[in-house]
């Protein structure tokens, strides 16, 4: 398994405000949200619905650009960054995982996986990359042929196979029973201990939080409460 | 109900796009459906209508001199209707401000009146008066191209005396709708014109007192002209009759029925291949749009709407797609079926034009194409009503992709993802891959086929006017003259090399088949008008017994070389006999015959003469030989090649460009139309993927190669078959044209391959562009937030 990149950087929000205006009616999802996210650090985010997860979510992965704000990676500003630029930023730094797993249906587990190395600048091997998320059989099936849990864990695979810095994961086990839950944030833990990836992971359940190094609470658009957690638990001792 | 109305609306407002590429792929088939039923309808309405208002003949024949009570018999003969006597000769005519010498046919017109038969439609000025022989009416598009107007004067060598003959009138006759000179292939309004004179001025002129030397008579009802035709040959024989013709053979109304033919055949072929094409674009249409609507279809069922009422929904989409399609076409349509028409009737200058087009036209229309396109939805929408809702309701079936040949350890490495994406969709939709290469192909074989019309002119241009011509200039005379005549025509100014030859109207017969026509004689050392075989591009020598064939007649007598084939010489002592087929050669225009020139003379029984003298000409001295021979007593006819070739290309050019024009527009709707519904499917069943690949660092050109990359292959496999189907087009056109006046040949020229080809790229470059900026505007988001 070879090791992550050298893991020296940072990814810091400084006051994201995102502002929806759809016709008279204006929504404030953030309204000024300082955030900050390390090498090596596991973040989980709670939040009830509605309340803006996501939306940070994808302003820090470069998918959405705030209202107001600066988001800085490295030494550069992705807040005035334009498209293509974003795109660059997706496509060498950041893995993402959603609820829906998003696989491309006409391709197998390891040519989805393939999707992304192939325009990686140092990626691993699809196979290593399902190694990691312990899915090494069944590398030729069509996401029609594995399960909800094996897919999500495919979905992981092909996030982190380009060795990203930055791994976000939106509510990876909201389609999942706990069982299957378990094993996907085992492999989620596993990219971040072993990788040195950065990970962000929203999630509804509060037991998931135990396994966070800190725990980042958001309430109506505002960062209402951090919690460092001393030790992380070990996903598979988690249960919900 | 309603409410499903409203639904429908709002749908087909969503579908837009896809709507109107549809609706133009329709629209193409109808328009072209109803601009060949409506040219059809208005060219031959008109034509009848003139020919039934000018009383133009049944039967016509041409004999040399005919005293006039012969045409009492005629007028006996049973079923003869009505019978008109003429004097017709050809005649060298001198128009100032014009170098070349003009060819007028002089035909005789009563002083007092309208002949009975092939009556004038008076254009302008008024008719001759009795006792002026000097008077002329000429035809309407010979005056136009020398501006001649009433009370200007040009001169003629009548029976070798030079004559100031004065224009009082212009007229059109539906004789000559299609005006062709001696010789020529089309009309030449410069080098060739209808000139009308008094009876008495030409009985006059040519010592035809009380005689005739061309007959025209109509038919009582119902009555064959066969057995007529043959009475009046026999009737005209002694007189050097030569054979009577029935109206289907006059020559400008053959090509009035050739012209009529062919926008049948249009009719038939084109708007089938449109029509066809969309009735799959629906079925794509609604087969994508009932699978994403595949819960709501079910939930309505739940509701208990009935199947039929589902059924009926999707059905009136498709035939509003459809009655929108046929709206364009009917508008294109009868645009293009006026301009269409009005072409023709440029060509064929009609006094009258009748362009009332029928609803019929437009029903036809209108209904193929809601039957095509139905046709197609029907199979889509039996699907849905065939769902029971419980299983509607829920999401369709995962699709089933396989490894295929993809997954095979070489290709694996080989191909990159994103073409492996391309290449298992066209292998999972195996039909719809099938329909947008097929539309695509059709629309590359439109073009090669409207383009090949070009090819074929080059060709004929380059066989007929050059490799088997090249005489500056053929001279015909007034009577056949010793061939000493003839080489004294290489005194005249600039001559370099005359060369006698002769042409003598013939039956040949072989067994039971027989064929009209005549043979050809020329000189062993002929060079300046060889027989050049197309298909081999050599040329066959004169040889010096027996008789070479062009293909098209020895097919028609069913001979080969070495056969027999009895020739029947209508001219002179009538001599008859068998004659051995040397050779068989290609050519694309008539069905000529030729045999050595002292052979037919001797044959004839006459010292070695020729009526016609091709000769070449320095081209420095050419304007003092045209001069030389308009003032040339034994002229009467002069067919100057460079003024022929200028005719064709001008006539035939400028009808084919406009042609050409139509052709490509809708050929580029099809291509377009197909390209852009079959990649907004792909982008509508596949937003999801794109929005994906976006988000895991993709960039824009990289999707769209993603999605456009299936499209691509599917050109790219598309290019080629349309190629095929455009040469197998273009055999399909070039067999329905096959006469004996003409042949289309089938040369396509590697340009015309390559024009299709790149307009139909340009289409579906347009609409895959098109499609692109859809692309940019994916909501990434959105989509991820949904399930699939
Ligand atoms: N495209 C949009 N247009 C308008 N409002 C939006 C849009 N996207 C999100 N919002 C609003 O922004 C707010 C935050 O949405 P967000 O998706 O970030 O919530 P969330 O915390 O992720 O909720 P959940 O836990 O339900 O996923 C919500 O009120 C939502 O309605
Ligand atoms: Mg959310």
């Amino acid at each position: 398994m070879g090791a992550g990149r050298d893991q020296s950087f940072s990814l810091r929000g400084k006051g994201i405000t995102k502002i929806y205006k759809t016709g008279s009616v204006t929504i404030e999802a953030l309204r000024g949200v300082d955030f900050e996210l390390g090498p090596g650090e596991l973040v989980v985010l709670l939040g009830p619905s509605g309340s803006g997860k996501s939306t940070l979510l994808n302003i820090l992965g470069g998918l959405d650009t705030p209202t107001d704000g600066q988001l800085i990676f490295e030494d550069h500003l992705l807040t005035d960054a334009k498209e293509s630029e974003l795109t660059l930023f997706r496509r060498q730094h950041v893995g993402f995982v959603f609820q829906f797993y998003n696989l491309i249906p006409s391709l197998t587990a390891r040519e989805n996986v393939a999707l992304v190395t192939e325009i990686a600048t140092q990626p691993m091997t699809p196979e290593e990359a399902l190694t990691i998320v312990g899915l090494d059989s069944r590398m030729d099936h069509f996401p029609a042929q594995l399960s909800g849990g094996e897919q999500q864990r495919v979905a992981i695979a092909r996030a982190i196979a380009k060795r990203p810095e930055l791994l976000l994961c939106d509510e990876p086990t909201g389609a999942l029973d706990s069982r299957t839950g378990i094993l996907v944030l085992e492999a989620i833990e596993r990219v971040n201990r072993e990788l040195g990836t950065a990970t962000a992971i929203i999630t509804h359940n509060s037991g998931v939080a135990a396994m966070a190094d800190r725990v980042v609470s958001i309430g109506d658009g505002r960062i209402t409460d951090v919690v460092v957690n001393e030790s992380r638990m070990p996903a598979r001792e988690l249960s919900w | 109900m309603r409410a499903l109305n409203r639904r429908l609306s709002r749908e087909l407002w969503r579908l837009r796009g896809q709507v109107l590429a549809v609706a133009l792929v329709i629209g193409s088939g109808v328009a072209v459906l109803v601009m060949a039923l409506s040219t059809f309808e208005a060219l031959s309405e008109t034509s009848e209508a003139y020919y039934e208002r000018y009383q133009f003949a049944d039967v016509f024949a041409g004999a040399k001199r005919v005293p006039i009570s012969v045409a009492r018999r005629i007028a006996a003969i049973s079923g003869v209707q009505l019978v008109q006597t003429r004097i017709a000769r050809y005649a060298t005519l001198d128009v100032q401000g014009f170098a070349e010498p003009v060819i007028g046919r002089l035909t005789s017109i009563p002083e007092t009146g309208q002949p009975v038969l092939n009556q004038l439609a008076l254009r302008s000025g008024r008719w001759i008066q009795p006792g002026r022989h000097d008077e002329t009416i000429i035809s309407e598009p010979f005056a136009e191209a020398h501006a001649l107007e009433a009370g200007d004067t040009f001169t003629a060598i009548v029976n070798g005396r030079k004559r100031r003959l004065t224009v009082v009138g212009t007229a059109l006759s539906p004789e000559f709708i299609y005006a062709l000179g001696p010789g020529a292939l089309l009309p030449d309004d410069k080098r060739f014109g209808i000139v009308w004179m008094g009876r008495e001025a030409l009985e006059a002129a040519y010592d035809l007192d009380n005689s005739f030397n061309d007959l025209a008579v109509t038919l009582l009802r119902d009555v064959a002209p066969e057995p007529v035709i043959s009475e009046i040959d026999t009737l005209l024989e002694p007189y050097g009759g030569v054979s009577a013709i029935p109206r289907a053979d006059q020559l400008s109304n053959w090509f009035v029925r050739n012209e009529l033919s062919q926008q049948q055949s249009m009719s038939t072929i084109l708007p089938t291949i449109f029509l066809g094409v969309a009735a799959f674009l629906c079925y794509t249409v609604l087969s994508r749009l009932i699978t994403t609507e595949r819960s709501e279809i079910g939930l309505l069922k739940a509701f208990g709407y009935s199947d039929l009422v589902v059924g009926w929904y999707y059905a009136k989409l498709v035939i509003a797609i459809s009655l929108i399609g046929a709206a364009i076409g009917w508008i294109l349509g009868g645009y293009f079926g006026r301009l269409n028409t009005q072409m023709y009737a440029d060509t064929f200058r009609f006094p009258l034009l009748i362009y009332r087009p029928s609803a019929e036209a437009f029903l036809i229309a209108g209904s193929v194409s809601l039957i095509a396109t139905l046709s197609g939805a029907l199979v889509a929408v039996r699907r849905v009503v065939k769902l029971p809702p419980a299983e509607a309701m829920r999401p369709p079936a995962p699709p089933t992709y396989r490894h295929g040949v993809l997954a095979r350890p070489g290709l694996r490495d080989w191909l990159d993802q994103p073409t492996r994406i391309a290449l298992r969709q066209i292998g999972r939709w195996p039909l719809r891959a099938a329909v947008t290469t097929i539309g695509i192909a059709a629309s590359v074989g439109l073009l090669i086929m409207a383009l090949q019309w070009e090819d074929a002119i080059d060709y004929i241009a380059d066989k007929y006017f050059f490799e088997s011509q090249h005489q500056t200039l053929s001279i015909g005379l007034t009577e056949p003259q010793s061939l000493a005549a003839v080489r004294e025509m290489k005194h005249l100014p600039g001559v370099m090399a005359a060369e006698p030859w002769r042409a003598v109207p013939a039956d040949l017969s072989a067994g039971t088949r027989r064929h009209r026509g005549g043979v050809i004689g020329l000189a062993r050392s002929n060079r300046l008008q060889p027989i050049y075989d197309d298909a081999t591009d050599t040329r066959i020598a004169v040889p010096e017994g027996g008789i070479v064939l062009s293909r098209y007649l020895a097919e028609k007598l069913g001979v080969g070389v070495s056969d027999y084939v009895r020739v029947h010489v209508l001219e002179g002592r009538r001599p008859e006999g068998e004659l051995r087929v040397v050779a068989v050669f290609e050519t694309t225009i008539a069905m000529p015959a030729y045999m050595d020139l002292d052979a037919l003379n001797r044959w004839l029984g006459e010292r070695p003469v020729a009526q016609y003298v091709n000769v070449l000409v320095d081209a420095s001295q050419q304007a003092a030989l045209f001069s030389r021979l308009k003032q040339t007593p034994r002229v009467s006819a002069i067919m100057v090649r460079e003024g022929a070739l200028e005719a064709f290309h001008d006539t035939v050019g400028h009808n084919i460009l406009i042609f050409i024009g139509i052709f490509t527009g809708f050929a580029m709707a099809l291509a377009f139309g197909v390209t852009y519904n079959s990649a907004r499917i792909a982008l509508s069943e596949r937003g999801r993927e794109l929005a994906t690949l976006r988000v895991l660092g993709f960039t824009r050109g990289e999707i769209s190669y993603v999605l456009l990359g299936e499209v691509a292959v599917l050109i790219f496999l598309a290019l080629p078959l349309g190629c095929l189907i455009g040469y197998w087009l273009a055999l399909v056109v070039a067999r329905t044209f096959d006469s004996e006046l003409f042949r289309m040949p089938l040369s396509i020229s590697p340009s015309s391959y390559g024009f299709g080809v790149i307009v139909a790229l340009t289409a579906t470059v347009l609409s895959a562009l098109l499609v692109r900026r859809r692309i940019a505007r994916l909501d990434l988001i959105r989509v991820l937030k949904t399930r699939e």
